[in-house]
């Protein structure tokens, strides 16, 4: 069973974020990147699938410009069989366009499961998926926090608001992982050493146009000074006085 | 040329999710600007009884997809409904909620119908005829607006921030029911079953107050005084990710990053420290209370009211004023 995982290199989540000056997007210069944290728990899923059925290869895959080569490497240190950087300039794409590339890498291939994190978290989109789905004419499975398989047919969960839905299907299908999915691995000492030996492919690829398009970036609007009213459990009564008074929100 | 706006109003077992109002009335609140009508669309399994309701909020017309087969939230079932809605009225805007159902139809629908796609926005504009949306990146670290190259334009509105406005009361919308160009063998991943806690809880991202418990509650014990503030204000309890990944309590629980993002209009933040990602997920609330022991900690930074102290006394004396005053 060959299995694809569709990772994104995202800035790291303690950024802080700064606008560049073109108004519109990220400046980078002093942003750590790493790995997406959702695809975290979808390259640890599809590791556990492979070693479930003992056969099949892992291959990740990220669309970008060729910097990700670093992050993309520890996927494999992890224990992914292979990698492909879809080499492409990535600054004016959007979901739809990403998604075209990984479906037409896909469908060229032997997969049959297609792993996501279910949003990056830099867009907090959680579009691609969908999109590649669409583009492969899969089913979708989004946002699953529990997986399982009787040969083809799977049985997964997802969280919905106060309850749980018990989703079946049949491969070939896209899913997308939610924290909680599993626990992600690290990579042990003898994985960093054998990634080094693994197949990391740069193909070039053209992008099609964005259908959604950024037009402005701000940071959000500060919230009030913060202020300590006082200490202790005497406070109490006046917080609860100020939150019906002056707040107006009880 | 696309005129007017659809609508998606979200039900589950019959009933309407606030969050179907607030789409509704957001639409209803744009009424004019695209030309054309209000509509709104449901989908389920005897849907077309509760229909005329989404009148009183602003929908001019519903169009219901009411089937056996679509009783439950199916990706491709609710997905073909809308896309089929959305290929019959030619909108210049589509609202639907960004929910859990939401946010996944969203998502489908747009890939489908090759439309652009602004997920859970905070705002919608007009410019220049076209419609936008402002909506948050880096979990609310920055607010961008994005337009459709061309086109009309899907927007997932987040819960909790747009107004449920009976802008027409006892208003009853008519109903066209609409014939369906898909079937049940078109539903490839399928909902078998929905399972709910013995005890209903209320969602984080529902709630219009949350109280939420930080690693300074201790342990797995210890949350009574929370769970007793939060019944007594009617509100979900949250948490931190640290007692989430330290299994204390459930992940569906988890404000932040990398847990839900919540703009409850009350949030109420005990023993958490308000690490960057945890601030992420709650800094929209209206209004935000801190309790903590260190008075350095960066939860006071955002917050309108804060108390110094152990939050063992200070929880519970809340909790009794509280009471007092409701
Ligand atoms: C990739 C990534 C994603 C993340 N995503 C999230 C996320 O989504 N949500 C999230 O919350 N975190 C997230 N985190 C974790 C985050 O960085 C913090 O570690 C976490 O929020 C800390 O949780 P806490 O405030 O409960 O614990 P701590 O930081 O340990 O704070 C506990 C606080 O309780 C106070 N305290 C202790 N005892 C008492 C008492 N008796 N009375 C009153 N106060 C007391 C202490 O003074 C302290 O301030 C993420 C981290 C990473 C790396
Ligand atoms: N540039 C990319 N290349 C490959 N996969 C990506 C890329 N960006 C995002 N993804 C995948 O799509 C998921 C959802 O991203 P998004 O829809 O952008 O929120 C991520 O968790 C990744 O699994």
């Amino acid at each position: 069973m060959q299995i694809t995982v569709c990772v994104a290199v995202a800035p790291s989540t303690e950024t802080k974020v700064k606008i560049a000056p073109d108004g519109r997007s990220l400046d980078t210069t002093e942003v750590k990147f790493e790995l997406n944290v959702y695809d975290e728990f979808a390259l640890e899923e599809a590791l556990r699938i492979r070693e479930a059925r003992g056969e099949g290869q892992v291959e990740v895959v990220t669309v970008g410009d060729g910097s990700q080569k670093e992050e993309v490497r520890k996927c494999l240190a992890r224990g992914a069989d292979t990698a492909v950087i879809l080499k492409a300039d990535i600054q004016e794409a959007d979901s739809a366009s990403i998604a075209a590339a990984l479906a037409a890498r896909i469908g060229a291939g032997e997969s049959r499961i297609v792993f996501f994190g279910k949003q990056t978290v830099d867009g907090d989109n959680g579009r691609i998926p969908a999109e590649t789905a669409v583009a492969l004419d899969w089913p979708l499975v989004a946002k699953i926090s529990k997986l399982s398989f009787d040969g083809d047919h799977f049985v997964a969960h997802r969280e919905i608001e106060g309850g749980v839905e018990i989703i079946e299907g049949d491969l070939p299908a896209v899913f997308s992982a939610e924290k909680g999915l599993n626990e992600p691995r690290y990579p042990s000492l003898k994985g960093i050493m054998a990634a080094k030996k693994k197949p990391l492919e740069e193909l070039p690829v053209e992008l099609g146009a964005a259908r959604t398009v950024t037009v402005d970036l701000q940071l959000p609007p500060a919230r009030p000074e913060g202020r300590i009213v006082g200490e202790g459990a005497a406070t109490a009564a006046e917080v609860v006085r100020l939150l019906k008074e002056e707040a107006k929100v009880i | 040329m696309p005129q007017g706006i659809l609508t998606f109003a979200e039900q589950r077992d019959g009933a309407f999710k606030k969050a179907a109002y607030e789409a509704v009335s957001a639409g209803a609140a744009l009424k004019g600007d695209f030309g054309g009508a209000v509509s709104a669309v449901v989908i389920g399994k005897g849907v077309q009884e509760i229909a005329p309701q989404l009148g009183a909020y602003g929908a001019d017309e519903v169009l219901a997809f009411d089937q056996d087969f679509l009783d439950k939230y199916s990706t491709e079932g609710y997905g073909r409904a809308l896309v089929q809605a959305v290929q019959a009225k030619d909108p210049a805007l589509v609202i639907v909620p960004a929910t859990s159902m939401g946010r996944d139809l969203a998502a489908w629908t747009a890939a489908k119908l090759g439309m652009a796609c602004a997920m859970d926005s905070v705002e919608i504009g007009v410019e220049g005829g076209k419609a936008r949306a402002r909506r948050p990146l880096y979990a609310g670290k920055a607010f961008a607006w994005v337009e459709p190259k061309d086109g009309p334009l899907l927007v997932a509105i987040r819960p909790n921030v747009f107004a449920a406005t009976e802008s027409a009361p006892g208003t009853a919308a008519p109903v066209a029911v609409q014939p369906l160009e898909f079937s049940a063998d078109n539903l490839r991943a399928i909902v078998k079953d929905i399972t709910a806690p013995a005890e209903a809880q209320l969602d984080v991202s529902e709630a219009d107050i949350v109280v939420s418990g930080g690693r300074g509650i201790g342990g797995p014990e210890g949350w009574a005084p929370l769970e007793e503030l939060a019944k007594v204000l009617g509100a979900a309890v949250g948490a931190s990710r640290a007692v989430v990944d330290a299994g204390w309590r459930e992940h569906a629980a988890q404000v932040g990053q990398t847990g839900k993002v919540v703009a409850p209009s009350l949030y109420i933040a005990c023993g958490i420290s308000g690490a960057i990602q945890h601030l992420a997920g709650m800094r929209t609330s209206k209004v935000i209370v801190a309790i903590n022991k260190d008075a350095e900690a960066p939860i006071f930074k955002v917050a309108n009211y804060g108390i110094v102290g152990d939050l063992f006394e200070v929880v519970p004396a809340l909790t009794e004023e509280f009471k007092k005053v409701l």
